[in-house]
């Protein structure tokens, strides 16, 4: 199949979500659980990969901060900023393409090999709909509170790193973090992930949901769509810089 | 009843059903066999709506399934039931909850209405102390069980069954057997079952249809398929040294040089 193939039926996946629920209690149940699986199934990755980027952007921007005329709470700024426009939603969503992406393809792709998407398809439901609608939802509603804990936690482990490594003081650090803030910033940074939730969820469900054949197959799903979503995370990344900044 | 108008499915270049018509009446256990590629899962999925026909008509009582919109076509889902060759349980809910399944999703019944009518169909299976468990904590025959006690769950009017004996032991296949016998009968529904095991044809075959290449090459009961004509359907009916044992007694006995009877099959 060519690229393009592929866009059009995901296009067409994406247009076949759009139906009334047969059961709207048992969609909302489906999407509480996806909501739970996402939200905090990826809770403590995320909370491990935001404290350690926090406190590694502090060490690497003091050692390149290396001139006297430069205050030292310049080092929280840069931090802040790094964090608020990259590392929180960009580094989160790549990790969460990787637990999220691989998850849904593997589900996915498991259920059709093992003909529960067709069993659902032969009672009547729109499999779409309630199979790959709820986890984009669910993605909607949690991966932007994932990007707001990874940004607040990436700026905490910057801080705490700075004090224990004696590089800053609290009150440097947080004369830094106030100074010159653009609330801008927080909106692209929801911006990104909310787009990148999108991607995460339904490229690894188009993936999973179309799969052929039996465990290999599965596997290969799992990882094309991983692939595919972290090179989808970045261009997408680019090009929202490249609009919005 | 389900009745198939010249049905036609091609992949590509490759014919895969062609031609064929035929009646499913209700009531009855209408087999559909044939070697492996002959058509038969395509055959069935083609009725059921998983693959579309590219020719021909599928009438449901009458209704044109074919040209349904899909509005219709849920509606009409909803009163067919399908038993899968891998069972296609959901691995994550357990036995109860699978079978609940399609109650939570298409009834208003209140909880304790759903958990009796479970129970009831459970019982009917034959499965009673396994609500609680996962499908990957109970064997293959209870698996198809619970497969068989989803799809009637909803009392529907047709049931498919693709290969309700893979993979299980002879007489775990005649008890599966009997129960889609049973369920067919008490519910008067008109079940179609896709299989290439011949226990299954002599025992429960009111109506066979045998599948050669996509064409249907036979067709009449389990009473009239080891006296059928049909080269293919021999070849492949007495594949066995021991079935063909069983027919030259059978053409022993019917010459009248000698008496008695031939065990494996019922005449």
């Amino acid at each position: 199949m060519t690229v393009f193939n592929h866009f059009g039926r995901y296009l067409l996946m994406i247009k076949g979500m759009f139906t009334k629920p047969e059961n709207w209690r048992m969609y909302w149940k489906e999407l509480m659980k996806q909501c739970s699986d996402i939200g905090i199934g990826s809770l403590g990755i995320v909370v491990v990969v935001a404290l350690f980027i926090g406190a590694v952007s502090t060490l690497q921007t003091a050692y390149q901060l290396v001139s006297n005329l430069i205050p030292k709470s310049t080092i929280a700024q840069i931090v802040r900023d790094t964090v608020i426009l990259e590392f929180a939603p960009t580094i989160t969503c790549i990790v969460l393409a990787g637990v999220v992406g691989s998850k849904i393809a593997s589900e996915l792709g498991n259920m059709r090999v093992s003909e529960q998407i067709d069993a659902l398809e032969i009672m009547g439901i729109n499999t779409k709909a309630y199979l790959i609608m709820p986890k984009i939802l669910a993605s909607f509603l949690m991966i932007p509170i994932l990007v707001i804990i990874a940004g607040v936690l990436g700026i905490w482990g910057g801080r705490m790193a700075g004090i224990l490594s004696g590089i800053l003081s609290p009150e440097e650090f947080e004369e830094g973090l106030l100074s010159g803030f653009q609330p801008f910033n927080v909106t692209f940074a929801l911006a990104k992930a909310y787009t990148f939730a999108f991607i995460i969820s339904s490229i690894p469900a188009y993936f999973g949901y179309f799969v052929q054949g039996g465990a290999l197959e599965i596997g290969k799903a799992s990882t094309t769509a991983v692939v595919t979503s972290c090179i989808m995370i970045l261009f997408a990344d680019y090009i929202l810089a490249a609009l919005l900044l | 009843m389900i009745e198939i108008r010249n049905l036609h499915k091609q992949f590509g270049e490759k014919v895969v059903i062609d031609d064929v018509s035929a009646v499913m009446e209700a009531g009855k256990a209408n087999l559909i066999i044939g070697a492996s590629g002959s058509g038969k899962t395509v055959f069935i999925k083609c009725l059921v709506g998983l693959f579309e026909p590219d020719g021909g008509e599928i009438l449901y009582n009458g209704q044109n399934f074919t040209s349904m919109e899909d509005d219709q076509r849920k509606e009409l889902r909803q009163q067919i039931g399908m038993l899968f060759q891998g069972s296609a349980l959901f691995d994550s809910q357990t036995v109860e909850q699978n079978v609940m399944f399609p109650l939570d999703m298409f009834t208003r019944l209140s909880h304790s209405e759903k958990q009796k009518k479970v129970n009831e169909v459970l019982e009917r299976v034959n499965l009673k102390d396994a609500n609680k468990k996962f499908p990957a904590e109970i064997s293959g025959g209870m698996k198809k069980r619970v497969g068989i006690a989803r799809a009637i769950v909803l009392n529907p009017k047709y049931l498919f069954c693709d290969e309700p004996n893979s993979g299980l032991d002879p007489q775990t296949s005649l008890v599966i057997d009997k129960l889609i016998y049973e369920v067919t009968k008490e519910f008067n529904m008109t079940t179609v079952i896709n299989t290439h095991d011949m226990n299954s044809v002599m025992e429960i075959g009111d109506h066979i249809i045998y599948m050669y290449q996509g064409i249907k090459e036979w067709e009449g009961s389990n009473k009239e398929i080891i006296y059928s004509k049909s080269q293919k359907l021999n070849d492949f009916i007495f594949a066995s040294e021991f079935l063909k044992d069983v027919k030259a007694i059978r053409a022993l006995e019917a010459e009248g040089k000698i008496q008695g009877n031939t065990p494996g099959l019922s005449k």
